[in-house]
Parts: structure tokens; sequence; C-alpha cells
């Protein structure tokens, strides 16, 4: 069959996928699919060039997007794709590098890098995939799994207090916060656009259904069924104070975009307090 | 490889005053790195100030990360960005960075560690000496690989040997690593920064060809792959995992073989011409001291004092630890009574000795725990009872 003849068979967002990498790995129900096609129509949308676009994921389900999409796109090791991008960034300032990876991966063992580079500005954008759990080592609790859910390592149920993501990036200083669910296609296509437009750092989280682990050890039905369940459930709320942002097990999700603020990048700090103490001898960095 | 010449900016060309660790970030300038991630650590923080200090007149970027964890990472995300990057070290950070110095080798990336050894394990000895880290750095992360470990005795090797350290992980695409000390760190002595036109700096390869047909993992020749940066137009892919020539993950027996042999094979095939280190008086010797860092300077006066008892002493500074001069080692070991390593560690490069000398002749340690350097005395008995 020719190539033109196959338009209608053709995955709509081909052009930024490997191809050769396709099927992939996730499974039926996955919220994470979802982010990432949301990921290529903010790129369409956006007009950036390609080749100047960087993908850089950790460890775990949502890590796997480094692998799937076809930009320069380095999948790194658990909770370490922040210092891996703040490393890419700064060598080379021209790049838009985009953090595409998990809840365990960012905020779990990588919270550490999460908060320094909020706090330092670090000029890049954070899309974490929510689903909860660990889900690729088979379903355990995480900073971010709701109080009595249920999982193999809290198989009793959850007694942990959880993260809650966008109050814990406010505080930082992220200079944008939003918080979608998989529900809200064009929103988060909307948020990524955004998120790559803004200077700084831009922090976006997205609840995602994980069917496999989470829902079926808490017996919530399957994809649609948390799908039915984020309808029903998540209030959009621009603006809302991060304070009030906590989730509770099948509770009320509040959505919406947080924080949106202005404020110089690691980069522009950098250079223009050098070039003011240090006048014409300074030889500034990716300007 | 490509040889360029040195950039002016970074080279203080020059007779100065130097520490060893104030001389690892003089050699990196003059090397043409303009990255440096670090988290402050005894003994080894005043490089990082002195980069700190430098990089602002020279052009690039000093950051100070959260831990060490994300130095090592930043210097890996730097490297795929087309800067030369380096961080330094000590024990307690030094451990931090394993992991993700097995993502550096499975990633092929160019970058240089030192690590201004201090007394371990744990927090250990904060402020005083140790060599204890040799076998770390040839065996700390997990897997199986190979990377590059040179050891200077003295604050002008630190800057050389600093310089050579980023040639060779460029040629390489490995991590390469300076293996100093607390003592040569903080050892003041005379450094020659010399002129822009003697520096040798080498550049890796950069892939030049269809942007369509970059493979960022097929073997070259030398069985070193193209490197190419984001940015540039290939949309490629890179991975910790397991990964084919086209750096895609492959989940099986068949590809982990091609992968991880081909890690351990770029430096094993190469380590003749990687290897150097430095022989003194060992033709016609009875024992060979085999000493590196600042230990070899303390053994000089050992075998001073058992050449003047009239025994034949042989000397061989390791330049080069990792590859290790096995085939010099063995030869020697035919021809002699024994070998005598003193090293501030319970015998780590001492049993590599052994090894390499296949029971021809003995290897004898001297070791210390660290938190000073060796009596000399000690040495000197060792030499003694090696030669009888």
């Amino acid at each position: 069959m020719k190539e033109e003849d196959r338009l209608e068979e053709k995955n709509p967002i081909e052009e930024f996928l490997r191809m050769d990498r396709i099927p992939h790995i996730w499974c039926p129900g996955c919220g994470i699919g979802t982010v990432l096609t949301s990921f290529a129509h903010a790129l369409r949308k956006s007009q950036l060039d390609l080749t100047k676009v960087a993908v850089v994921s950790g460890i775990g389900c949502t890590g796997r997007v480094a692998g799937y999409i076809k930009l320069d796109s380095f999948h790194s090791t658990h909770g370490r794709a922040i210092p891996f991008a703040t490393g890419l960034k700064l060598a080379n300032p021209e790049l838009k590098v985009v953090v595409f990876s998990g809840d365990g991966d960012i905020v779990g063992i990588g919270g550490n890098h999460f908060i320094h580079a909020a706090r330092r500005d670090m000029d890049i954008l954070v899309i974490c995939v929510n689903n909860f759990n660990y889900a690729m080592t088979g379903g355990q609790v995480a900073a971010t799994t709701p109080l009595q859910a249920n999982l193999s390592t809290a198989p009793y149920g959850n007694f942990e207090y959880p993260f809650s993501l966008p109050y814990l990036a406010d505080a930082c200083g992220a200079t944008y916060v939003a918080r979608w669910t998989a529900l809200h296609l064009r929103r988060i296509t909307k948020s990524i656009q955004e998120g790559l437009a803004k200077k700084g750092f831009s922090f976006i989280e997205v609840i995602t259904p994980c069917v496999t682990l989470y829902a079926r050890r808490n017996r919530l039905g399957d994809g649609l069924n948390l799908l039915k369940y984020y309808y029903e459930n998540s209030e959009i709320q621009h603006g809302a104070d991060t304070r009030t942002l906590d989730i509770s097990y099948q509770g009320k999700i509040t959505v919406g975009k947080f924080i949106d603020r202005e404020k110089p990048t690691f980069l522009e700090c950098m250079n223009t307090h050098l070039k003011k103490v240090l006048g014409d001898k300074y030889q500034p960095h990716g300007v | 490889m490509k040889k360029v010449k040195a950039d002016p900016k970074g080279v203080l060309t020059g007779a100065h005053y130097l520490d060893g660790d104030f001389a690892i970030a003089e050699g990196a300038l003059a090397a043409g790195c303009r990255f440096f991630a670090g988290y402050p650590i005894t003994p080894s923080t005043e490089t990082a100030e002195r980069f700190a200090e430098r990089i602002p007149y020279v052009g690039g970027v000093f950051i100070q990360m959260e831990d060490e964890i994300a130095s090592i990472t930043a210097l890996i995300g730097a490297s795929w960005g087309g800067l030369k990057p380096m961080t330094v070290t000590s024990g307690p950070g030094f451990s931090l960075m394993m992991e993700n110095i097995g993502l550096a080798c499975m990633m092929e990336v160019p970058l240089v560690i030192a690590n201004v050894q201090r007394g371990g394990p744990s927090t250990g000895l904060p402020t005083l000496v140790g060599q204890q880290d040799m076998m770390q750095v040839r065996w700390g992360s997990h897997g199986d690989y190979e990377i590059i470990a040179l050891s200077p005795d003295s604050p002008q090797e630190c800057f050389d040997l600093t310089i050579k350290a980023f040639n060779l992980a460029e040629i390489y695409r490995v991590p390469t690593f300076v293996m100093t000390d607390e003592c040569v760190g903080h050892m003041h002595e005379k450094v020659v920064i010399p002129a822009v036109e003697e520096i040798e700096v080498i550049n890796r390869k950069w892939y030049e060809g269809p942007k369509d047909k970059y493979l960022p993992y097929k073997p070259d020749k030398d069985l070193v792959p193209f490197m190419v940066k984001a940015g540039d137009g290939y949309r490629f892919h890179t991975t910790g995992l397991t990964h084919d020539e086209r750096g895609y993950p492959i989940i099986n027996a068949e590809c982990q073989d091609w992968c991880v042999r081909h890690l351990v094979d770029k430096i094993r095939t190469n380590a003749p011409k990687i290897i150097e280190y430095e022989e003194e008086e060992t033709d016609g010797a009875e024992v060979v001291v085999i000493s590196y860092g600042i230990t070899s300077r303390v053994a000089i006066k050992a075998v001073q004092q058992a050449r003047k008892a009239g025994i034949k002493v042989g000397t061989l500074r390791l330049i080069t630890v990792w590859p290790f001069p096995e085939d010099r080692i063995k030869e020697l070991a035919g021809k002699i009574k024994a070998f005598v390593v003193p090293e501030i560690n319970m015998g780590q490069i001492r049993r590599e000795v052994e090894r390499c000398a296949f029971g021809q002749a003995p290897a004898i340690g001297v070791s210390h725990c660290g938190g000073w350097v060796h009596n000399p005395d000690d040495i000197f008995k060792a030499i003694k009872e090696a030669a009888r």
C-alpha cells in the first residue's frame, strides 16, 4: 500500500513518534499515552523547531516516554531526570528541555532535585504523570498515594500522608503550576503549550488511571470507570490556593492553572548578577 | 579524535604556586572544560571554589548542585549538550555518584571526575589522606564496564593529568577519573602552566554524516562511536537500558552481550595506548616498588635507603591506574624476587599486582589505613624482606 493511501491508518501523531518502537509497553486503559498525545499536539500547535526540543525521562512507566518520542530524548536513571535536564539546558541554552516522568520518579526518589530545580528557577518544563503508585514494579505505595488506598506494599491501606504536588511546586518557587486529569485532553495540551512558552520552572501534574494495578487492587473498575470518577469529581478552579489541593481517596480533585508568574531564570540571574559585579570582564553564558 | 588549539581564555600561562586542588581546576579550564557541577566536600572543595571564581572570566557554567547524585547526572546532561564537564568530590560523595557513573559508562559520555581521596569508610577522616577508593573507582557501579583512572603525585601532575583525563574521556567517550588524595590535593608546589600552543587538547569525534543515518552506538574502527549533541537535528535516543547501535533498548541476552562487551572491549583493546607509568632502574632489579600518588613520593626515601644498603631496587610509578599495566607487571615478575606495594589502604593495588604476577613473584604490601602517609622505614623494611 502506498503511503498516501494509508493516511487514515496513520497514527495522527506519527511525526512525533519513533514508529520503529511501536507498539509501546503501556497497558490498555493507561493514561500515559493520553498525556503523550497531548504533548505531541502541544508541540504541533507551538510550532517549535523540533530539533531544538529535548525530552528527559527517568525510570518507570512514564519514563518510557523518552523512548517513544521522536526528539532528542534521554532515558536517564531513577529520579535523576531533573539534574540531567539541568546539565543539558545549561550546556545548550537554546534547547527547550522537557522532563517527562512519573510521580515516583519526580517527587519520590527525585524529590530533592525537584525542589531545588524549582527553587533556582531552572528553565525547564516538568510534566509529571501521577498514577498514585509505583506501577512498573507492580503497584507499590508512593509519595502521592491517597490515604486508605491499597497497594502491594500497603496491603492494609496507605496510612502515610501524601504530597500535594502543586502546593509543593508553588512553595518551591515554580513559575507555572497546573494540574489536570487524563480526561482533560485539550486543557492538558493548552497547559503544555503554555509551559513550553513559559520561561522558568514550569510544572504540570496529570492524574492518570493505572488500571492494571491501582484500580484493580482497589476494585475501582477499568479505565472508563476512572475517567468517570475524574468527570464527576474534578473541579476546575484556576488560581486556587495551592494549600487546598490535597487529594483524598476517590475524593474531589481540584484542577486548573494555579500559578503563572514571571521571574528571571537561573541563567538570567547568573548573567545579570555576574555582569553587575564583574562588569565587562564577565563572559556571559548562553546569551 | 580531533586535536585542537587550547582556548587561551582558560589558560593561565606562567609559573604559579598552587595546591593540587587548584591545579585540577586550572587543568580543567586549560583542557576546555566549561561546565562544572559539584557539591562541597572536604578535601576537594577548593577545586570547586577555584572554578567558581575563574569561570566568569572564561565563559561557562559553575553550578553548585543539591548533592553529588545531581552533580554527576548534570555532567551527563551537559556532555550531551556539547560541553566538556567535570566534578570533584571525595569518599562519601564518590559513593553517591556510583549509580550515575554507570549511566555515563552506558551512555558513553565523556566527562571527568576528580576524587581527592580521604580516609574511609563512611565519613571516616574528612581532613586526612587515604587511597582507599582505588578499587571503588574500578568496580563501584553495578554491572561490568571499564573506566580510565589516573593518579597524580604532585600539583603539577594534577594540572597535567587533568588535561590528559579530559583528552582520554573525549577520545574514548568514557568517564575518566583523576584519583588524587588529600596530601597532593592540599600540597602547595610550583605549577608551570605552559603556553597555549604547548597544550594538547583533544575533542570528541563529532558525527558529520546524513542526519537520518546517525547511530549513536555504532563503533568506529577504534571501537569508539561518533557523538552528536542535543539540538543538532539528529533527534536521537539514548538510554541506560541495554541498547543496540540505535540506542534503542533491547532486553535480551544477545544484545546484553553485544552492549557490555563493547563497553569493556573499547577500553581493553585500546589499553596499550592509554596506559602510562614511570619506571626507574628496573633493569637488573631484585625488588620493584610499585606505588602511586602521594605514596610514590614517600617511597623515594625508602628506595634510596635500600639502594644505600646495596639492594637493587627498581620503581614503577602508576600514572594510569586503570586500565592496569598487566603485561608489564607480568614481564617484571619473571625477572625479580618480589614486588613491594605501599599504599594508603589495606592492599587494593597489591592484590592487583599479585594477580598480574601469576605466582612468579610475591607482592608484599605495606598497608596504611589512612590519616597520614607511610613512615618510609616501614617501606624500607618491606624492601629488605623482599630482597632476602
